[in-house]
Formats: C-alpha cells, sequence, structure tokens
C-alpha cells in the first residue's frame, strides 16, 4: 500500500473509516434518534463504498447491482424510521431514547 | 498523481463532513453536513468507474433522503440541547469502541491483496466496449429482474407504510365529506309544511 499509487486499500480504508465515524455516532448520539438515523445512513454509505470498490477492482457488476439494493433498503429505511419518529414525537413529544420505554413495562 | 488528489481531496471532505454530522450542535447543520459527504462520495463512485451508482446516489440521497430527513428536523418542535446532555458521557466508550474497530479493519486491510482467481468467478463481467449504465442496464433487467423487482416491492410496502403510519384523523377541523352530501336524500331533509292563515308552524 503505497500512499500516492491509489488503489483498493485506500477505498476500503475510506469506508472502514466512515463505518466507524457512524458506529461512533451511535454511541455520542444516544438519546437523539434523528443523529442515529444519520449514522445509519452513514455506515450504508460507507459498505456501499466497499460494494463498488470492489465491484471496480474485479471488473465484476454485481457489486454494482447491490449497491443499488443497498440505496434502496437505504431510501426505504429512513422512510419509514421518520415516519416512526413522527408518530413517537406526536404522541409523547420527546424523541429521546431512553423516554420510550413504554414496552419495557 | 493527479487521481491520487483527487482521491485525498473528495475523502477529506467525505471524513470530516461525516465527522461534522456526529457532533454538529444544530441537526440542520448536521443534515447539511450529510448532504455534502455524499456529494463526496458521488465523486468518487465517479472516480471508481461507477458513474450511474454516483449519480443515483445524488438523486436519491441528495433529492430525497436527506431532504425528508431536513422537512422531519424542521417539522418537529424539539429541544435539541437537552437531547445533547449526556453526550460527554458517552465519550470515553464510544470513542474506545470505535478506536478498537478501526484499528483492526485498517490492519485487515493494510497488508491485504485479493487472491488473483478473485476476479474469474464474476457472475456479471464487466463487458469491454460498453459504457457503465449500459452495462448496468444490461444485467439488471436479465439477470438480476427478480430481486430488481424485490426492490421496487420493498419501496412500494415502504411507502405504504410511511403513510399509514403518519395518516391521522384529526378532530378539531370540519372537513367536506364529498359522498355524504352525494348521498343525502331529499326525502329525509325536505319537510313541506302547509301553514294555516294565522296560525304559527311547528318546526
Amino acid at each position: 500500500m503505497t500512499l500516492m499509487n491509489i488503489g483498493m486499500p485506500h477505498f476500503l480504508c475510506l469506508s472502514a473509516v466512515l463505518f466507524t465515524l457512524g458506529v461512533f455516532g451511535i454511541f455520542l448520539n444516544r438519546r437523539n434518534v434523528i443523529i442515529i438515523l444519520m449514522s445509519i445512513e452513514l455506515m450504508l454509505l460507507a459498505v456501499q463504498i466497499n460494494f463498488v470498490t470492489f465491484s471496480s477492482y474485479l471488473h465484476d457488476l454485481t457489486g454494482q447491482v447491490f449497491a443499488m439494493f443497498i440505496l434502496t433498503v437505504a431510501a426505504a429505511e429512513a422512510a419509514i424510521g421518520l415516519a416512526i419518529l413522527v408518530c413517537v414525537f406526536r404522541n409523547r413529544d420527546t424523541i429521546a431514547v431512553e423516554d420510550i420505554s413504554t414496552l419495557k413495562g | 498523481m493527479i487521481e491520487a488528489i483527487f482521491f485525498y481531496l473528495f475523502s477529506a471532505i467525505l471524513v470530516l463532513s461525516a465527522l461534522m454530522v456526529i457532533t454538529a450542535r444544530n441537526p440542520v447543520h448536521a443534515v447539511l453536513f450529510l448532504i455534502l459527504a455524499f456529494f463526496n462520495a458521488a465523486a468518487l463512485f465517479v472516480m471508481l468507474g461507477a458513474e450511474f451508482i454516483g449519480m443515483t446516489l445524488v438523486i436519491v440521497y441528495v433529492g430525497a433522503v436527506a431532504v425528508l430527513f431536513l422537512f422531519v428536523v424542521m417539522m418537529l418542535d424539539i429541544n435539541f440541547a437537552a437531547l445533547r446532555k449526556g453526550m460527554m458521557k458517552h465519550l470515553p466508550v464510544g470513542g474506545a469502541v470505535g478506536l478498537v474497530l478501526l484499528g483492526e479493519l485498517l490492519w485487515i486491510y493494510k497488508g491485504w491483496t485479493p487472491s488473483m482467481f478473485a476476479g474469474q468467478g464474476a457472475r456479471a463481467p464487466m463487458p469491454a466496449g460498453v459504457d457503465n449504465t449500459h452495462a448496468l442496464g444490461q444485467i439488471l433487467y436479465t439477470q438480476y429482474l427478480f430481486p430488481f423487482e424485490t426492490a421496487g416491492l420493498i419501496l412500494l410496502v415502504a411507502m405504504i407504510g410511511a403513510i399509514t403510519l403518519t395518516l391521522r384523523k384529526r378532530g378539531d377541523v370540519r372537513r367536506q365529506s364529498v359522498s355524504d352530501q352525494v348521498a343525502r336524500d331529499p326525502k329525509d331533509v325536505v319537510k313541506v309544511v302547509k301553514a294555516a292563515c294565522g296560525a304559527g308552524v311547528e318546526l
């Protein structure tokens, strides 16, 4: 792995950094559901970078097709997650994660 | 050389804006940094030769997902300062977990190279002389037709789910009910009264 000759490890390391930032974001903003959802989007983006990198360097288009499916799932997840968030806010007037514990009994 | 410069430029902006997403004080700024991160990721995809995914990323993430986040952040009246209260308490644990994860991943990737046979079992090898979008379309609607249609179904279910979750009947507004108006029968609502001269009419 050389610094100036860009190859597969560079992109993989970038996606590792991005994924770690996503995990770190979930730990850091444990109360705020909106930031947690954004962190999940960042992690999905990291996975997508991995898929496209392998697809590009191994000359196999399957990775790009699956990157598109990840895009679909990310969009669906964001829509449902935010809809649930709006419902919770309407019912309880807060989005703090530890206040949403009705099911714990 | 020029490739390295652009790679480091885009990835530096990507990582910095991702950092700003998780640490920004104002959630609207967090969403805007998320949009910046998606733009730079799209540029990296174009560098990798995946133009179609890059453009789709811009359209779907920036055009739909990020705007959805922005909409919800602005619509709900949330006290974000109160939500940030315990943030510093979780910093050591989160930082430790993140550093361990990052160290492991980088350690794996540092000296790793794919096997020389890795490209030989390709399920959809890139055809020569065909641009990216064309090649993707050729396999998406043939080899991957079933997963593609399933993805469409997932989007449909997500759409119906989001609508059902957020639709509500409000009690404090009076709405027009067209079917009730059309179904109204003159027999039930009109009363013809013959009024006698000099006498009142009982309604």
